[in-house]
């Protein structure tokens, strides 16, 4: 072997455990025995529980810093059975757990909708807790944008200057009839990651925490929402009014800044 | 055997990842003493160093003004020795156009020239707000050409409606700072001696604009450009020229036109982002390249946007 060949074999070598290395940023050991511990414990979880609940994401995700996850249920809520709680998990997120969404027995069949930040590859996984206990998972595999979009907001003076501004948005309701409502409540959410070259520190996570909605006062459902969540937090969900009445949305950040809106029907 | 023939596949990867070599780095003149390399039209890849923006340079009587360093430390490197190439005179000013990585990534290889720096005032806050995800993204994305890539903050800012002047000797060149339109941070470069124009992503010209700011805010800006008195322009990305701009410009206007229109009637139909990425703007797909990669993206991003109209 010839040195130059033998160089040649050296850098190929080098070159080898470099691209192994970098894309060792994607993890390669799947994170989700150690989060499904770390969340639920050593409760059993049924897998692949598509006869329950469906879960909706776009194969890429086409914007990092906003990403579309919506989640079905296949039978309805009843007082006797009902999903109590639907958690969002993202595996590879820097805060895996993004939300708990908190259902009342009286939601019909669940059809809800958010945004997420996807920070790279993941599995977005829904896993429903039923009033009894048990637990069921679906989960969508996303791929992450590439290019240039990231998760961080794009025009951080105009998300501040809105701040806490909130729409109730739907079209035109029929009592008796299921109705589609967006509450989308305008805040940066910081995710406390973003390092401020100028002041040598990270900016605060500041960021909304929680947002109920109910029905002439009866809750219709309560979300825990961490730092996933877009920008200008949106929700998206299927209802029935059953008599005329109010609709209201309650939202509080990480600041305890309380902001609402409600829309009469 | 098979272990030679495996060793003799990396041998060639070795040699196709190389071709985009020093030598191949090719540089047009736009105007008298203005240089610009034009990017190619994919996505940043190894084999690409990055190298998909339109970076280069200006160079006056006293010193050399570069307009985006390259999309990697690597096509910064290049990018230096082509100027060297060009000239003796001393690297005084490095201009980034704007935060995306295509554009600045090559900053670090002009430390050694000791440059001012400079980009929008939104500029340092908005490299803070992407740095850590653009260094994981792009180390995997760029591999071998990443190395050595730094993300550095302008040394002098630009504020929104407040030009200012710069002196290359003899050569005054206006830098202008506006409100959010590609992105919350994007500047111009305009030589006053020959009239000629870096837009820096302002102007797309047969890549399919990308959208990191404000649909509307871009669409003032882009009728700001329209009355401009140019003999020369440099978009971001695509072919510079003297004429061909104002065709550009207008294509890049009706994109985000219909695209606005489109989707403010889902969401005045109380529609979801998924039915907009599905359906806005269609009839737009034959008129620019990379147009699967970026135009879903460009209707999520201006949902969100007209949602709050």
């Amino acid at each position: 072997m010839s040195s130059r060949i033998f160089n040649l074999f050296i850098i190929s070598l080098a070159l080898m455990s470099f691209g192994l290395t970098t894309y060792a940023a994607t993890p390669k050991e799947p994170l989700w025995p150690t989060l499904k511990v770390a969340y639920f414990g050593d409760k059993v979880i049924r897998e692949d529980a598509s006869d329950l609940l469906v879960i909706e994401a776009p194969k890429r995700a086409e914007d990092a810093a906003i990403v579309p996850i919506t989640v079905k249920s296949l039978v309805p809520q009843s007082a006797e059975k009902y999903i109590k709680n639907i958690h969002i998990v993202v595996d590879n997120n820097p805060e895996p757990y993004s939300a708990n969404f908190h259902l009342s027995p009286e939601l019909g069949l669940i059809d809800i909708s958010t945004r997420m930040r996807v920070d790279q590859y993941t599995f977005v996984r829904a896993i429903a807790e039923m009033n009894d206990g048990s637990l069921h998972m679906v989960s969508r595999f996303v791929k992450a944008s590439g290019g240039c979009s990231a998760p961080a907001g794009k025009d951080a003076a105009a998300a501040l200057a809105r701040l806490g501004k909130m729409q109730i948005r739907m079209r035109t309701p029929t009592v008796g009839e299921p109705v589609q409502a967006q509450v989308i409540i305008s805040h940066p959410n910081y995710n406390g990651l973003q390092f401020d070259q100028a002041s040598r520190r990270y900016i605060t996570a500041h960021y909304v925490k929680n947002i109920n909605i109910s029905y002439n006062d009866k809750p219709l459902m309560s979300v825990d929402t961490g730092i996933s969540v877009s920008e200008d937090p949106s929700i998206r969900f299927t209802f029935t009014p059953t008599e005329k009445g109010t609709l209201k949305a309650e939202a509080t950040d990480s600041e305890n800044q309380a902001f609402s809106e409600h829309k009469d029907i | 055997m098979k272990t030679l023939s495996k060793f003799a596949g990396l041998f060639v990867s070795i040699f196709l990842t190389s071709c985009y070599a020093d030598e191949n780095y090719s540089l047009s003149e736009v105007s008298p003493g203005i240089f610009y390399h034009q990017g190619i039209h994919e996505d940043p890849t190894e084999a690409n160093i990055g190298a998909i923006a339109n970076v280069g340079f200006i160079i006056g009587e006293r010193c050399v003004a570069v307009i985006d360093s390259g999309g990697s430390y690597l096509e910064g490197t290049y990018l230096r020795r082509a100027i060297k190439k060009q000239t003796d005179l001393p690297i005084c000013y490095v201009i980034n156009s704007h935060v995306h990585p295509d554009h600045l990534f090559g900053n670090a290889a002009f430390k050694v020239d000791s440059p001012q720096f400079i980009g929008h005032e939104k500029l340092p806050a908005a490299i803070a707000a992407r740095q850590d995800y653009f260094a994981k993204t792009f180390k995997v994305l760029l591999g071998q050409a990443y190395t050595g890539t730094e993300f550095i903050s302008p040394t002098l800012t630009v504020s929104i409606d407040k030009p200012i002047t710069i002196d290359l000797g003899n050569r005054l060149l206006t830098l202008t700072a506006y409100s959010t339109s590609h992105t919350d941070n994007d500047l111009t470069v305009l030589d006053n001696t020959t009239k000629t124009l870096w837009t820096g992503d302002l102007l797309f010209m047969s890549r399919i604009p990308a959208l990191d700011g404000s649909i509307n805010g871009w669409l003032i800006t882009m009728q700001k450009l329209q009355s401009m008195d140019l003999n020369f322009v440099i978009p971001g990305h695509g072919k510079a020229g003297s004429k061909e701009w104002q065709q550009g410009l207008l294509a890049q206007i009706k994109y985000f036109t219909v695209l606005r229109n489109e989707v403010r009637e889902i969401i005045n139909n109380m529609g979801t982002i998924e039915e907009a990425t599905q359906t806005v703007g269609l009839q737009e797909s034959s008129k620019w390249e990379l147009f699967e990669q970026y135009h879903r993206r460009n209707i999520t991003a201006s949902f969100v946007e007209l949602e709050w109209e």
